[in-house]
């Protein structure tokens, strides 16, 4: 049986300046749930990841699209769904379509770029990511669970 | 010293660097959120500082609330660019929150960075 839960849509321009409205919005909502101070810090910088990326994709495209932050507020847990798609999903349709997260290889961290969906698996329990048509991000992070927990994933650096 | 609040038609910037050098070390506070939409200007303005050989520059991070990977892809940028030119570069201030980032990125291990005394635990929201 499906978990009830809210379902809040936040819609900005794929545009820097609004990642951190975006980022503002996950907040409220994470406090409103009950996450702890660092757990907000750390859906902040999840989140501001999957929105950087999408908005860095629609500058490629050279298209000013939009950025859809989907979060669904369960009594457990905080589901985020990022799309760079610029119009509405269904969110339950969504979650299923999206696959298992591709491993970041890193072997220096000096080299650029992938850091930021490096930072979102560590900073979430769990991240997937759907390249088709637009990017979407897809991550979930429980309440009151020890990082890593549920991870047996070794550290890229460690 | 160098104090300004950027503007466009985003509004105001979250974001400011002042530069106080002290003898033969470049020091920079940088004060505010550093994200996608600020880290290029954080990264013009350690770009003007001309490289010189052997030169050392200190960051302080101590007033920077919020960071997320675009920042510490100016502050990579930037080290190697410094120790390319045999300089040393101190991030220093770092709140724990700020510390962890440097430390799960694996960056730590490579570059000089020193958290602030007695590590305030946490900030209020």
């Amino acid at each position: 049986m499906m978990q009830a839960f809210d379902y809040i849509e936040v819609k900005v321009p794929a545009k820097p300046q609004y990642v951190g409205v975006a980022r503002l919005a996950i907040s409220g909502l994470a406090s409103r749930i009950g996450f702890t101070y660092d757990e907000i810090e750390d859906l902040k910088i999840a989140a501001s990841e999957a929105v950087t990326n999408a908005v860095q994709h629609a500058y490629n495209d050279e298209n000013t699209g939009e950025v859809i932050l989907g979060c669904a507020l369960y009594e457990d847990r905080l589901e985020i769904v990022v799309t760079d798609h610029g119009r509405s999903f269904n969110f339950e349709e969504t979650k299923k379509k999206v696959g298992p997260y591709q491993e970041w290889n890193e072997d220096s961290p000096l080299r650029e770029g992938g850091l930021g969906l490096y930072l979102m698996e560590t900073l979430m329990d769990e991240v997937k990511i759907d390249h088709g048509e637009g990017v979407i991000v897809f991550m979930t992070k429980y309440l009151g669970r020890e990082r890593g927990e549920g991870h047996v994933k070794p550290t890229v650096f460690s | 010293m160098i104090k300004n609040r950027e503007t466009d038609r985003g509004g105001v910037m979250n974001l400011q660097v002042e530069q106080v050098d002290k003898d033969l070390v470049h020091n920079f506070k940088i004060i505010g959120e550093i994200d996608i939409y600020t880290a290029p200007k954080l990264k013009e303005h350690l770009a003007r500082l001309e490289q010189a050989e052997g030169m050392e520059v200190e960051l302080d991070l101590s007033e920077v609330n919020y960071m997320d990977s675009t920042g510490l892809g100016v502050f990579v940028g930037f080290y190697k660019e410094i120790t390319a030119h045999n300089g040393k570069l101190v991030i220093k201030g770092l709140n724990q929150r700020l510390y962890r980032l440097f430390e799960i990125t694996g960056l730590s291990d490579i570059m000089q960075i020193e958290q602030v005394e007695g590590g305030e635990h946490d900030a209020s929201i």
